[in-house]
Parts: C-alpha cells; sequence; structure tokens
C-alpha cells in the first residue's frame, strides 16, 4: 500500500511578540492510500496547526513532511500553491464557498487555478456535483442552497481536481443531524472508493465514522489514549 | 490562469459593488475629462490665434511705436505721441531703402461716430493708403477703393466695412451715399469684402478714409504727419527676413538710436504668431496642470477603494490561495482590477470630454480641439493611472498568508 502522508518529527513554533508558543512539539504520523483518518483534540491542542501543516497552508519550523512522495516542508509559497491545487481537496467548516459564484462556478475555482481549459473545467465540475448528489443544483448560489447542500458543494470542489488527500476541517461543525449524517455518509462512499481522508473534528461520533482517530494534545500525537478520548467528549 | 478568467473575475468583482466602482471611477472620469477640456481649450485657442494672425494679410511686418526703456530720450518724453511718421513710411516705401518690401500702408486710427441720413453708428475710423489693400489682402465687394490722387488731394471720400455699411444703410446701396463721421462729411465710394473677426477688432465693422484726410479732418494727434503704425508687407516669404532687416536698419538710422533704445518695434506676422501661441501654451500647461492634478486625486482614489477591497476580501483572497492561487495570480487579480477601474473611467471621462468638446465650440464659438492622439494617451495615461494605483494593495493581497487570510472573519 502506497505512503500517501509522511510526518517525522514535525515541530512548529509560533513567537507573538515576547511569547513563544510549541503548538507541535515533534509529531510523527503516517497515512497510507485508501486510509480515513480523524484527528481529535481540544482547543489548545495544536489541532489546527497540524490541519495547516497536512493542507499545505503553512511550513513545519523543524522535521520533514512528505505528501504523495514529495517533501513539502521547505517549499516557497508559489510550490506551495501548486502542490495545494494539485493533492489537496479541502473541506472547511466554514463551506467557504465564493456567494457571488454558481455552485458549478465554485466547484470549478481548483480547476480554474490549474489551468485546465474551460470546457474540460465544466465537464468535471459537473461531474463531481452528480458524485455529491447536486447535478441539479448546479446554478444555484450559496445563498440559495441549505447548509448540507452548501457543504456538499464545497466537497464536490474538493474532489475536482481528484486529489491525493481530502483533508476536512470540522466538516460537520455548521451542520444540523441530518446533514452531518450526510456529508458522513458522503465521505464513507469515497473512502470505500479509495479515496484517502484525514479529518479534524472535537465530536467523538462523528471520529467513529473514521477507520481509525489519533489524538492530539500539547502539541503531541497519542494514538492510543483512550482515556483521552473520554475527556475530549 | 487564463487571462480571460482573470478578466472575467475581475469584472465580477467590480459589479458586486457597482457603486463603489463607479464612483471610484468618477475621479479618474472628471480628471481625464478636464485634461482633455483644457488642452483642448489651449490647442484650438492656439489655431485661431494663428489662423487670425494670418488672416491679417500675408509676408506682414509691422512697425509699431513704443517708449525707450532706457533713459527715455527726447522721443520718448513726448507723452502718447506716435514716434512713427508719414516720413517714415515714405522712407520705406523707397526700393533703395527697403527693396525687398513691395507695399507700405502707414495707419492711423481713432473711434468714430457715424451719422448716416437713417442711423447713427461707432466705428474705428482708420486712415491710410491705397497699399493698405495689398498689405491686408482685402478685397473691395462694391464700388472702389480710395485712388493714390484722391489721398494727395485730401479727399472726403471713405471705403467701409460690410457690416458697417449694413449698420448704417441696411438695406440702402451705400456707395454715394453720404456719411458723417466725428462731424465731418464723407461720401461713401467702396464697401470692402468679408473678412471675418480678427483678435482685437472685427474687421469688418470698419471705415477706411484717405491719411492726409484723416490728419487734417479727424486725427486728435497735435502732429499732423504722425501716424500709429506702419504696415507693411515682403515681396514674398523667402525674403521676408530680409525685408525685416532692411525695415528695421532703415528706421534705426533715420530714429538716430541704436536697437537698444529703439523708440519702435517691428514684428512679423510670425513673430506675433509666436507670442500669441507662447502665451496660450503657458496658460495651456497651467490649465492642464490643475486639471492633472485632480487625475492624480482620482488615482489615489482608486488606490484607496482596493486597499479597501482587499481588506473586505481577506477571506476570499485566502480560500482563492488554499484552492492553488499563487501570490503572482492574486497580484494580477487586484492589478487586473485596478487597471479596470481605471481604462473605464478613462473610457467615460473621453467621452465626457468629446461631447464637452463639442458643446464648448458651440457656445463659446471657439474650436475646442479634440485629437486622436490626445484620446489615446488619455486612456492609456488612465489605464495607467489604475495599474500604478492597484501595485501597493495587489501587493498586499498577494502577501497574505492563507492561514491568516482564511482565519479572518
Amino acid at each position: 500500500m502506497t505512503r500517501m502522508l509522511s510526518m517525522r518529527d514535525v515541530r512548529k513554533t509560533y513567537s507573538t511578540g515576547v511569547v513563544k508558543v510549541d503548538a507541535l512539539r515533534g509529531v510523527d504520523l503516517s497515512v497510507d492510500e485508501g486510509d480515513y483518518l480523524a484527528i481529535m483534540g481540544p482547543s489548545g491542542s495544536g489541532k489546527s496547526t497540524l490541519m495547516h501543516i497536512i493542507g499545505c497552508l503553512d511550513i513545519p519550523t523543524a522535521g520533514t513532511y512528505e505528501l504523495d512522495g514529495t517533501d513539502v516542508s521547505k517549499m516557497t509559497e508559489k510550490e506551495l500553491a501548486e502542490v495545494r491545487n494539485r493533492k489537496i481537496g479541502f473541506v472547511f467548516q466554514q463551506f467557504n464557498l465564493l456567494s457571488s459564484l454558481s455552485a458549478l462556478r465554485n466547484v470549478e475555482l481548483p480547476l480554474v487555478y490549474a489551468g485546465v481549459p474551460a470546457a474540460q473545467r465544466k465537464q468535471r465540475a459537473m461531474a463531481a456535483l452528480d458524485k455529491v448528489g447536486l447535478a441539479d443544483r448546479v446554478q444555484h448560489r450559496p445563498g440559495e442552497l441549505s447548509g448540507g447542500q452548501q457543504q456538499r458543494v464545497s466537497v464536490a470542489r474538493a474532489l475536482v481536481t481528484d486529489p491525493a488527500l481530502l483533508l476536512a476541517d470540522e466538516p460537520t461543525g455548521n451542520l444540523d443531524s441530518h446533514s452531518t449524517a450526510e456529508i458522513l455518509d458522503l465521505f464513507a462512499e469515497l473512502n470505500g472508493a479509495g479515496r484517502t481522508i484525514v479529518m479534524i473534528t472535537h465530536e467523538l461520533d462523528v471520529a467513529q465514522q473514521a477507520k481509525r482517530t489519533v489524538f492530539i494534545r500539547d502539541g503531541l500525537l497519542n494514538s492510543t489514549d483512550a482515556l483521552l478520548a473520554g475527556t475530549v467528549q | 490562469m487564463e487571462w480571460s478568467e482573470t478578466i472575467k473575475t475581475a469584472v465580477a468583482a467590480l459589479n458586486a459593488r457597482r457603486m463603489r466602482s463607479l464612483l471610484t471611477m468618477l475621479g479618474i472620469l472628471i480628471g481625464i475629462a478636464a485634461v482633455m477640456l483644457t488642452v483642448g481649450l489651449g490647442q484650438g485657442t492656439q489655431q485661431q490665434i494663428t489662423s487670425q494672425i494670418n488672416a491679417l494679410g500675408s509676408n506682414m511686418i509691422i512697425v509699431s511705436p513704443s517708449q525707450t526703456t532706457t533713459s527715455g530720450g527726447f522721443r520718448g518724453g513726448g507723452g502718447a505721441a506716435s514716434t512713427l511718421t508719414t516720413a517714415d513710411a515714405a522712407m520705406l516705401a523707397d526700393p533703395t531703402v527697403a527693396p525687398d518690401i513691395a507695399a507700405v500702408a502707414p495707419i492711423s486710427s481713432v473711434s468714430g461716430s457715424l451719422q448716416s441720413s437713417s442711423t447713427t453708428w461707432t466705428s474705428t475710423v482708420v486712415g491710410t493708403v491705397p497699399d493698405w489693400q495689398t498689405v491686408r489682402a482685402r478685397e473691395v465687394a462694391s464700388g472702389r477703393f480710395f485712388s493714390t490722387s484722391e489721398v494727395d488731394s485730401a479727399q472726403s471720400v471713405a471705403v467701409i466695412g460690410s457690416e458697417t455699411a449694413t449698420e448704417l444703410f441696411s438695406s440702402v446701396n451705400p456707395i454715394g451715399q453720404s456719411v458723417s463721421i466725428n462731424g465731418q462729411s464723407f461720401t461713401v465710394i467702396g464697401v470692402l469684402a468679408e473678412a471675418g473677426s480678427s483678435l482685437s477688432s472685427n474687421e469688418d465693422d470698419t471705415v477706411l478714409v484717405p491719411l492726409t484726410t484723416f490728419a487734417n479732418r479727424l486725427s486728435t494727434s497735435t502732429s499732423v504727419n504722425s501716424v500709429s503704425s506702419i504696415y507693411l508687407s515682403g515681396k514674398d516669404a523667402d525674403s521676408l527676413s530680409a525685408a525685416y532687416q532692411q525695415v528695421q536698419t532703415a528706421l534705426l538710422a533715420a530714429h538716430q538710436v541704436t536697437s537698444d533704445d529703439a523708440d519702435f518695434s517691428v514684428s512679423t506676422q510670425a513673430s506675433l504668431v509666436e507670442t500669441a501661441t507662447s502665451v496660450s501654451g503657458v496658460l495651456t500647461l497651467l490649465l492642464g496642470g490643475v486639471a492633472g492634478i485632480s487625475l492624480l486625486v482620482g488615482g489615489i482614489g482608486v488606490m484607496n477603494i482596493m486597499l479597501v477591497s482587499v481588506s473586505e476580501r481577506v477571506r476570499e483572497i485566502g480560500l482563492r490561495k488554499a484552492l492553488g492561487a499563487t501570490p503572482a495570480v492574486i497580484r494580477r487579480q487586484f492589478l487586473v482590477e485596478a487597471g479596470i477601474l481605471g481604462t473605464l473611467g478613462g473610457v467615460l471621462g473621453v467621452t465626457i470630454g468629446v461631447v464637452g468638446a463639442a458643446i464648448l465650440t458651440l457656445t463659446l464659438s471657439i474650436d475646442v480641439a479634440v485629437s486622436v492622439p490626445v484620446t489615446l494617451l488619455a486612456l492609456v495615461v488612465s489605464l495607467g493611472i489604475g495599474l500604478v494605483a492597484g501595485v501597493y494593495p495587489a501587493s498586499r493581497a498577494a502577501k497574505l498568508a492563507p492561514i491568516d487570510a482564511l482565519r479572518s472573519e
């Protein structure tokens, strides 16, 4: 099985003025192709920092991070942008859809930045929207869609580039239980078809949908700390 | 990312904030329209001055009296009395003195109250000689000009301008009619063909009488022989500077002065055009400069609104970066937005400028010139202003870290 994501002793230190914050203090993490990993942790645990580094939105202060065979830990901003575009599909808690664009145009966005020609772009965006069950809503603006539908649009946007990794940051945090179930079913279905998924969450029942769960606390991972799971809940 | 996509996205962003975009464009619009109108007005005025001076006659040289600027010799002490005389004119007419001069017309003028049998009118009364026709390149529409013998014998005859004829005699044929000028009776023998209006006076509202008659019966000057100026015409354009030198040299010798304290000044049509256009050129530059400042203010408006736009759209920028937009793509996005604001403002400004120029041309009877190069320059400048104003906001957008941008609420 192919190693999709591999972190070795990843550290991240922020210095805000005089205060130095060690957000990550030596994280080792491996995710194989087809895996479905949930990362849990309380606020202030370094969960968001880890998500940023996995998503190539930020680079580690120390340590190595390989994504799909490429070392991304020392990349420039331009190179990181290209890696994000090609290898990662993001699903955010706030959906982060552009309100002035139709669902179709929102899903097309990553392809626009990838330089895909218009005709092919539209075809692929339609296919992605079809996959999340929104083929009949392509011309709707985000404001005309329910929360669950908006999150499905953003899943379609994450899938449209056929990325190596689907990275979801609290994907159900803004959804009711019905929509939450819908999204989690969709993730399970995608994973069943071989898609690698990493999901950050603080809800245990959401994390339980994943194949495995790791916990982060004070900038360190602990994959077997069952007690910690209890405290999170 | 393709250019067409960049432009499409920029237009969508500007369209989403339509009112604000329009107001921002207004700044550029006003600046461009103001520059176009002031420059056009200046150019139009220059063209008009040039054509009016050229209409005075061809190859013309004008000698005017001037006070000496230095200590003021006995000639300069004479107050308003002219330093030029009929003797000067006679000397310049001598081909051995000034071989390149073709015609000499001494001029004296006074404001005259005219009275025909039916009405009264006020006009400029000019005393001169038959050569005036040659020098000023004017034709007689009906009747005839007075002759040299009529000048020599100081006949009371008058040639009047077309407008003067209409005012005094309306539909009656003026030839042979009697007109009273400042209480003196004259017979109208000719009417001039129309010339159009000139710089200082209406060339069609004038009365010409023989110089001698003028001196005897109309002049207010103490000296019978003095004239207010001498108009000369050179043989042709090529010998004009030689003619100019001959006039200058002959008059300096006759007046026994050096060129430093000359009591007269000699100018050619070319030098008149040069003086007039340099004055209006400076004025155009000044007005254009003020208008240019308003354009600068418009540019600052674009920069300001782009900065506001960047800080409002931090989250959007963050998202676009997360989805794979490189800093260069984000920078280009905002530069294109600013460029479109500038260019659209410029296009509207040029439109207003062209319409305004047409309206001014109609209402001011000054030809407000709007040339194609000026229009193209205005468009290029407005695009340039947009781009320059966009550089700083665009690089701020490009430098935003994606995580900071996404975090911002």
